[in-house]
């Protein structure tokens, strides 16, 4: 099987589709003739033609509100935003259209659209180019939403997403799109050859939405991450040195609850690990519903690694970070509790 | 200090307020038939007068005139006159229907009627309209059973969007009208991305959106036209001006610096100024632009020029922001009146057979109301309960299902 990385996947998975499917189009700010600012799109106007895969103008919100006209007529458009920071402008259109269109109208139309968009720091972005939107993606009904940390999940979810009759938004971990990172800025990048979710198959594979990854099988304590978080929590466990199960939750909506639930009552203990600010997080749903579920089988108060609650700074960036060493304090407090 | 003035802030106010005799002097209106029209193939460049003329068709006599007469068949002319009239006795019905508590909430059309009336009747079967929640002609045109739009008014068991909107936003797709929601101009660019899509895959079908002239404001409207044009998307754009946003003039929204059919001209597409109380103006002028939309000559703008006769909502008095008589004073008359006095000017209507129609009609839309008050007006019945907890997603997540389960249903 061909070694890609997360970006060969995701344009793999892209150029699949438009092969399989003459109602799937991909539009988006410079993701046409260019092939999008992180290469995503490369060649696929080229090889599919520009009705299939197209530029627009430089409105986040005109192009959530034509990708939902677009599904609505039937078409399943795929559209690029080029930073999750810039999906704000669009965000009524997601959630006051996308989100509650089949509700609303009982039935009668819907919005198929998939909506990429790299996420996440660790690329000296500053405040605009970094942050994790995705619990405000996560609070609204009718939105799903799906981060890969590998290239096999990505391709396997983008093309799962696509297909999908709801609304999905996939956030796309840039910090790791040309390679593993496992949270030390100050060690040489990895690629992804030798990775084993890097040996991506061609064809058309589905990632199912709602369905963790066990990434690592314990006993003693349960971590749940995903996106880049998956790599760092990895280089924590170890450095840790404790007996730790990881789970790769990949789609937080639809979220799968009986993985995580399953897994912290074997542990007893569990620490949530993500990048986006703790605060109102997706890292407190999460604690609620293992504190609900679980309550009788923890041991142990349950932990939450997130970025701080400021913006991301940009010359403090591996401050703000959540890196291994503070995922390393957390286990050992919940294992010492 | 120098010799330059100080500042000052610019706040527009309307020529009249509550208690001042309503003034649309200073309105320049072009008569009838004087507004050139345009070949639909014309490059935009040759247009640009248009925004700022105003296609008209009937005179003061109430005679079709000029270069924009659509020639309509009688039938057509009595169809819209009839679903004029049925939108404003429905409008009058069930406006009361929310005085008696048996509703939260409505909003009548009231003098806009042929706005939604003409372009229903022009536009096709299979095409698409983006409508505003001032748009129940739409339906009206199309026959859409009475009792269904009182069902969604009353949010009972027939309730056809199963209690999840507010009354009057509705949604019908097989009459080619796509969901309403509360939030102003979110939809014009679905219409554009809708109409893009036909044209992606070789359909023949267009889109027709429309938004208040309130709503130009909105960044949505930029950001749709904008996709329209650069696209060349098979859509009518529509604004209805209708002269007031709730309690906002419309020079709050930039009538006072141009029209709104200009806003066209920064984007390179056509933009027609239009009589909205002129039935045959506004066919004629949504036949022009659907005509150039189908030729894959791109989108159009268009200004429909009224007045919202009555309030914004039932939560409104417009008693207390303009003259009470405003809508009286109106110089381009009330749209029903027009059409009739049209259909009389050429012998194909007269009194009596108008007021036996208005009983017929009245009799229609209070039979309907009745059933409907048979199923339950608000709160006396409602949509099975478990449907709450349908169409969140097309098949429910664990949260949707435990949830329903929880509260036993």
């Amino acid at each position: 099987m061909p070694v890609m990385n997360m970006v060969q996947a995701l344009n793999n998975a892209l150029d699949e589709k438009l092969g399989a499917d003459p109602d799937v189009l991909i539009f988006g700010e410079d993701v046409g003739y260019f092939g999008g600012v992180f290469r995503v799109t490369d060649g696929l106007q080229a090889k599919h033609g520009l009705t299939r895969c197209f530029d627009t103008p430089i409105a986040e919100g005109g192009i959530i509100a034509t990708a939902i006209g677009m599904g609505a007529y039937g078409l399943r458009p795929v559209v690029e935003i080029q930073f999750a920071d810039y999906i704000l402008p669009a965000f009524d259109q997601l959630v006051s259209e996308a989100a509650r269109l089949r509700y609303r109208s009982n039935g009668e139309f819907w919005a198929p659209l998939t909506v990429r968009t790299p996420y996440g720091g660790g690329i000296f972005g500053g405040q605009t180019h970094s942050q994790s939107p995705e619990a405000i993606f996560t609070h609204v009904v009718g939105l799903k939403t799906v981060v890969p940390s590998n290239p096999y999940d990505a391709k396997g979810l983008l093309i799962a997403a696509i297909e999908d009759d709801d609304p999905v938004i996939m956030l796309e971990p840039k910090r790791i799109y040309n390679g593993p990172f496992d949270g030390h800025h100050d060690r040489p990048l990895k690629t992804w050859a030798g990775h084993p979710m890097a040996d991506v198959p061609a064809g058309l594979y589905r990632v199912p939405l709602g369905k963790a990854a066990m990434v690592r099988e314990g006993r003693s304590v349960t971590v749940l991450a995903y996106g880049t978080m998956v790599h760092v929590a990895l280089a924590g466990i170890e450095e840790a040195g404790v007996d730790a199960e990881l789970l790769d939750l990949r789609s937080l909506v639809p979220l799968d609850i009986d993985a995580i639930v399953a897994s912290v009552r074997k542990t007893g203990r569990c620490v949530i690990l993500h990048e986006a600010s703790r605060f109102g997080g997706f890292g407190g749903e999460l604690s609620a519903l293992v504190q609900e579920r679980c309550f009788d089988h923890l041991k142990a108060p349950i932990e939450r690694v997130a970025g701080w609650d400021t913006p991301y700074p940009h010359a403090f960036e591996w401050d703000y970070f959540p890196g291994p060493a503070r995922l390393v304090a957390a286990l050992r407090r919940a294992m010492e509790y | 200090m120098d010799n330059l003035p100080r500042l000052n802030l610019h706040i527009p106010e309307p020529p009249a307020r509550p208690g001042d005799h309503p003034d649309f002097g200073g309105m320049k209106l072009p008569a009838a038939g004087e507004t050139a029209r345009p070949d639909v193939d014309a490059a935009e460049p040759t247009m640009r007068d248009m925004p700022f003329g105003m296609i008209r068709v009937l005179d003061g006599d109430h005679r079709a005139v000029g270069p924009w007469d659509p020639h309509l068949d009688v039938d057509i002319l009595h169809r819209g006159l009839r679903a004029m009239m049925l939108t404003r006795t429905f409008d009058d019905r069930l406006f009361r229907a929310h005085r008696q508590g048996k509703t939260s909430f409505y909003m009548k059309s009231t003098g806009e009627e042929a706005i939604a009336v003409a372009q229903s009747l022009m536009l096709g079967a299979r095409d698409m309209c983006f409508p505003t929640y001032r748009v129940v002609g739409w339906l009206m045109a199309r026959n859409y059973p009475l009792l269904d739009l009182v069902n969604q008014i009353f949010s009972n068991a027939g309730d056809p969007l199963r209690g999840r909107q507010l009354p009057i936003l509705y949604s019908a797709r097989d009459y080619g009208f796509y969901s309403i929601s509360g939030n102003l101009g979110s939809r014009y660019g679905h219409a554009v991305g809708w109409a893009m899509a036909s044209a992606y895959k070789g359909d023949d079908r267009i889109a027709l959106a429309y938004v208040g002239e309130g709503t130009t404001a909105e960044g949505g409207f930029h950001e749709a036209i904008t996709f329209a044009s650069v696209y060349r998307a098979p859509v009518i754009l529509c604004v209805t001006n209708n002269q007031w946003a709730i309690s906002s003039f419309s020079g709050i929204a930039g009538a006072n610096e141009t029209t709104f059919a200009a806003k066209a001209l920064a984007y390179g597409i056509p933009g027609l100024r239009v009589d909205g109380n002129d039935f045959l103006a506004v066919w004629a002028a949504t036949q022009w632009a659907a005509e150039r939309a189908r030729l894959n000559l791109g989108a159009t703008l268009i200004e429909l020029f009224t007045y919202r006769a009555s309030g914004h909502s039932t939560a409104d008095d417009p008693a207390k922001y303009r003259p009470a008589d405003e809508a009286l004073q109106w110089p381009l008359g009330d749209p029903i009146e027009r059409l009739k006095g049209h259909l009389i000017a050429i012998g194909e209507w007269d009194e009596e057979r108008h007021a036996a129609l208005q009983s017929a009609l009245e009799e229609e839309v209070r039979a309907a109301v009745r059933a409907g008050e048979a199923i339950g007006t608000l709160g006396k019945s409602k949509p099975e309960l478990a449907s709450m907890f349908e169409d969140v997603f097309k098949q429910p997540d664990w949260r949707v299902i435990e949830q329903r389960r929880e509260m036993g249903v």
